[in-house]
């Protein structure tokens, strides 16, 4: 019943890749644009002009200093997104990408400041530290969920929690922080890492741009090769689509349920990295809180798949930092960019289901079309003959 | 292969060949177009003038009584599909009418449209005689329509005068009079339905009852059942076909909704056939065989039944020892689910499994698949002990897997057909290769298998989801006969697909058993078990009760041991077997040979019946 034509058949593929590229734009796009009127309308209605204030922060997202910062945190980002994208792929909410990536970089800043080897051990070495603490800690999940069987968005959002208070006890001066005048001021931090934990930067007319950036390109190509190209990767996305079809098919989801959550806390754990290696250089009570949660809404938007999560990282990233702007600029509100990051989300989960489910019926149809016309064109063929 | 064309009123609905001129002239010409899918020798089925169900195309019937419905040239089309086209039936009152045709033939989409859940796109309803239009359910249940869905839709934790009651409080208000209300119209039609019980003491036939009694209850005079038999048993069925009749003595008309050939012949006062969206015939039930009926359906010849040879061997292929399993219901209460099962099956051999669902069925089978922890027992493939090993490994070992729900246990819906492909075998070649997938061999074979097995399908680059449910079975068979299985676990092969592709199925597992596959097969059609197996265990209550050789026992008695009622070896006697043979015998009529073979007990299903010396050589 398939054609036996080769030329026909690969023009149909092209036919419903093209689609399928187009309705998967549509969603994103949509929803950052009602989202841009709906900030636009609050903007407006307290007052100030719309148009000015997106003006000023495109202004800013152009000038190159602004690019550089806008592609430091993209980086930041696009890392989160990515570690939440790997458990949702399996459909694994790990809402503890917080949690992981506080307690890896505060590991990795001990470690850093504790331990001087030459670059290319050092370097590797907080990489790993962070990695297994953050796949460490989003390991006690996995194992809640299989073997007690708790759900992982409960204990991972208890995990958050006591991570808190543990990386709160860990910097009691004594223990990770310096016993006395570790720093000038009287806040609590790690020591400075050594000078041989830095990570190289690129400096560039608007500032120096993190090469952490290319950590973060790394991690998103060996993201989709594992998906799309590796065993592992078909389990995985076999379990998110049907657990009970990749139980059957003979995947063992207990194990891909540790396994994910620990690479999901893995990647987390390198969340808080580039701000350590590359501009803070100790671990203190100024990181940077609620990278976790970035991440989760990073990776909706970007729908899981790493160049999507690349896109949105871009995007939430310039919104916050041309987002700081806006007060200077014009005496705008900065929270209104929170609020156009939230009714993104909530906008784009919408979109999406609403695209999900529309393109499955019409891909039926077509199927059921397409069937019809050839059962017509055999028919016909036969009459004719 | 000829039987006699009853002459008969112009055929409207049953085109004759082209051979025969002058009848073809009065034909619309879409439905000689229509026709011409069907072989050369296609005009032999029987259909008769005496079918009462029969009105010249498109008038109402001036006849002496007023149809209780009438359709005519409705058509329904959702974008870019054709669900039903230019369809008339006519439905007498009082009679069993019963509709017939393949999944997806439209059968469903026609009764929605009956039951005001759709509105046609052309033609018109009568509903004894008076045009009608219906928007919603309740105009046809004002119209005195009632539809009994395949799924009950019953509530556990009421009585069934509760249930009964529920939304139609207005009638009958909700006490005592409701309550005698109830009782009468269960002995006016002889329900038997019991008005204080809960629904969920109640067992699957009586369940259809109350669900019947509602539909009544609303003052249905008219009534659509849909496949009411998929989920009984053979003595079940009968009671039903029983209580159909006092139903139909009542002056109630039923309309049918099967594709099991020998139950329509059994009950139907008249059957309409639905093939592609559009009615293909009307056949009287008296005179039509279930070979040409299902010919009807398919719109072709239906491969020819062959001489069954033993394949068995005396090699043991799967050796199951003591199995016990034990898991907590959902009170929680640790039950048995399977106790003591033990069980081989020879290279070359099909064990079927006979049982009412629920009985350890599905557990059996999930603990082969080691997807169930065993409490006790052990499994062993050919000379290979698996019982320590996980699901992957097990499958690796040689155990190909047809779930019970496709949906749920064989297919990723929104996955493409390749990715489907690769589901199961994701470390077989040549879906992979080290530790990486090869996408590009796993397409490749996608395509090989969506030719060998005909899956339907424009291409492998659609979704599972978009696919009917039998292309989706010949998909995850193809997938899984592809990887060379010692032992293929079948559950309900057939379940929900059109009869053209279950002889293509039963021909597939056949062929590999030729082959020394041994077959584990669970199935509720018990023509199927009989029909294919070589082998029969009986299954109550997580227990082996009985076995019984196919070809001396009948589906009733096969019926009773099913029920718990039969124990040890069970063997028809003679009378009952010959009588089963000569239903048999009357499917492979037009094959010309009477059934005599060893599946001679088996039923109407084309591929299961007897010997045709024409057939496999």
């Amino acid at each position: 019943m398939t054609s036996p034509n080769p030329a026909a058949k690969r023009s149909l593929r092209e036919r419903f890749d093209g689609e399928r590229i187009l309705l998967g734009l549509a969603a994103p796009v949509l929803a950052v644009l009602l989202s841009a009127v709906i900030c636009g309308v609050l903007l407006a209605i307290s007052g100030k002009n719309p148009f000015d204030a997106f003006q000023v922060m495109w202004d800013y997202g152009t000038a190159s200093d602004g690019q550089v910062l806008t592609l430091n945190r993209t980086t930041t980002y696009y890392i989160a997104g990515c570690a939440a994208a790997f458990g949702f792929r399996m459909n694994l909410f790990n809402i503890g990408v917080d949690g992981q990536y506080k307690l890896g970089a505060l590991f990795a800043a001990y470690v850093g400041s504790q331990v001087d080897l030459p670059a290319v051990l050092q370097i590797p070495l907080l990489l790993v530290t962070a990695m297994l603490i953050g796949g460490m800690w989003a390991s006690i999940a996995g194992l809640l969920k299989v073997y007690r069987g708790v759900s992982e968005v409960i204990s991972t959002i208890m995990l958050n929690a006591i991570a808190t208070a543990v990386v709160g006890l860990l910097l009691v001066p004594g223990i990770f922080a310096p016993g006395n005048g570790g720093g000038s001021s009287n806040a609590i931090q790690t020591a400075p890492i050594s000078q041989s934990s830095h990570f190289f930067a690129i400096p560039t007319a608007g500032g120096d741009l993190y090469g952490f950036l290319f950590i973060a390109i790394v991690i998103g190509v060996a993201f989709q090769f594992t998906l799309s190209r590796t065993k592992f990767g078909f389990d995985l996305r076999a379990t998110g689509r049907s657990e009970t079809a990749a139980k059957a098919s003979g995947v063992n989801v207990k194990r891909m349920v540790i396994t994910s959550m620990v690479v999901s806390g893995a990647i987390a754990g390198l969340i808080g990295l580039p701000e350590l290696m590359q501009h803070s250089y100790y671990f203190g009570q100024s990181i940077q809180p609620g990278l976790g949660f970035i991440g989760i809404s990073v990776a909706l938007l970007g729908r899981n798949t790493p160049i999507g999560i690349a896109f949105s990282a871009l995007l939430f990233a310039f919104l916050d930092v041309a987002g700081t702007r806006l007060p200077l600029r014009g005496d705008f509100p900065q929270e209104i960019v929170a609020v156009m990051q939230g009714t993104i989300v909530i906008c784009v989960v919408v979109a999406y289901e609403l695209v999900r489910r529309y393109g499955l019926k019409r891909q039926q149809q077509k199927v059921g079309a397409e069937l019809a016309a050839q059962a017509a064109a055999a028919a016909k063929k036969e009459v004719s003959a | 292969m000829r039987t006699t064309r009853t002459p008969r009123a112009p055929s409207r609905s049953r085109p004759p060949d082209p051979e025969l001129g002058p009848s073809r002239a009065d034909l619309p010409p879409q439905r000689i177009l229509q026709r011409n899918d069907a072989p050369d020798d296609h005009e032999e089925i029987a259909i008769t003038g005496s079918d009462p169900a029969h009105s010249p195309g498109g008038l109402p019937s001036a006849g002496t009584a007023t149809a209780a419905v009438e359709l005519r040239g409705i058509t329904k089309r959702f974008p870019g599909v054709v669900a039903n086209h230019d369809i008339d039936i006519t439905v007498e009152r009082g009679t069993v009418h019963a509709l017939m045709g393949e999944n997806g033939a439209g059968k469903s989409t026609l009764m929605k449209i009956l039951y005001g859940m759709q509105k046609p796109d052309e033609g018109t309803i009568a509903i004894n005689g008076e045009l009608v239009e219906f928007s919603t359910p309740a105009d046809a249940i004002a119209r005195g329509i009632g539809m009994v869905h395949q799924h009950f839709m019953l509530a556990d934790n009421l009585t069934v005068t509760e249930n009964v009651v529920l939304g139609g409080e207005q009638l009958y208000g909700i006490g005592a009079k409701a309550k005698a209300k109830i009782k009468e119209i269960s002995d006016q039609y002889g329900l038997g339905v019991r008005p204080d019980v809960l629904v969920e003491d109640l067992g699957v036939a009586d369940r259809q009852r109350v669900e019947i009694l509602k539909v009544l209850y609303r003052g249905a005079k008219i009534l659509i059942l849909d496949e009411p038999t998929a989920v009984l048993v053979p003595q079940e069925v009968d009671a039903l076909f029983d209580n159909l009749r006092d139903l139909k003595a009542e002056g109630v008309t039923v309309i049918f909704i099967s594709h099991k050939l020998h139950e329509v012949l059994s009950v139907a006062d008249a059957i309409s056939v639905i093939r592609r969206g559009t009615t293909v015939g009307d056949a009287d039930p008296h005179t039509v065989t279930a070979r040409q009926l299902a010919e009807m359906m398919v719109g072709a010849e239906l491969p020819s039944p062959e001489t069954r040879e033993s394949t068995v061997t005396a090699d043991e292929m799967l050796r199951v020892e003591g199995l016990r399993i034990a898991k907590p219901d959902a009170e929680g209460i640790e039950r048995v689910v399977l106790d003591d099962i033990s069980l081989t099956i020879h290279k070359g051999e099909i064990l079927g499994i006979a049982g009412v669902e629920g009985n350890g069925q599905a557990e059996l089978v999930e603990a082969i698949m080691g997807m169930l922890p065993l409490d006790a027992g052990a499994v062993t493939l050919d000379g290979e002990d698996l019982t320590p090993k996980l699901t992957r490994a097990r499958r690796e070992a040689g155990i190909g897997y047809i779930p019970e729900d496709r949906h749920r246990h064989g297919l990723l819906l929104e996955a493409p057909l390749w990715e489907n492909r690769i589901l199961g075998h994701v470390s077989e070649s040549p879906n992979s290769k080290g530790f990486l997938l090869d996408p590009a061999g796993a397409r490749r074979d996608t395509q090989r298998i969506v030719e060998e097995y005909d899956v339907r399908t424009p291409g492998i680059e659609v979704t599972a989801a978009s696919l009917s449910g039998g292309n989706q079975q010949k998909l995850i068979i193809g997938r899984e006969m592809s990887h060379d299985p010692k032992l293929l676990i079948a559950a309900h092969p057939t379940r929900g697909v059109d009869v053209g592709a279950q002889a293509q199925i039963w021909e597939q597992i056949r062929s590999a058993q030729r082959e020394g596959l041994a077959v584990l097969l669970i199935s509720a059609d018990l023509d199927e078990l009989i029909g294919l197996s070589d082998t029969i265990r009986v299954i109550y209550r997580g227990r082996l009760v009985a076995d019984a050789d196919p070809a001396t026992v009948t589906a009733e008695d096969l019926g009773t041991a099913m029920t718990g009622a039969a124990r040890g070896h069970i063997e028809s006697d003679a009378d009952a077997l010959a009588e089963a043979q000569a239903i048999a015998a009357e499917g492979t009529e037009a094959a010309g040979d009477a059934g005599d073979g060893p599946t001679a007990a088996a039923s109407d299903e084309p591929t299961d019946t007897a010997d045709d010396p024409q057939a496999g050589e």
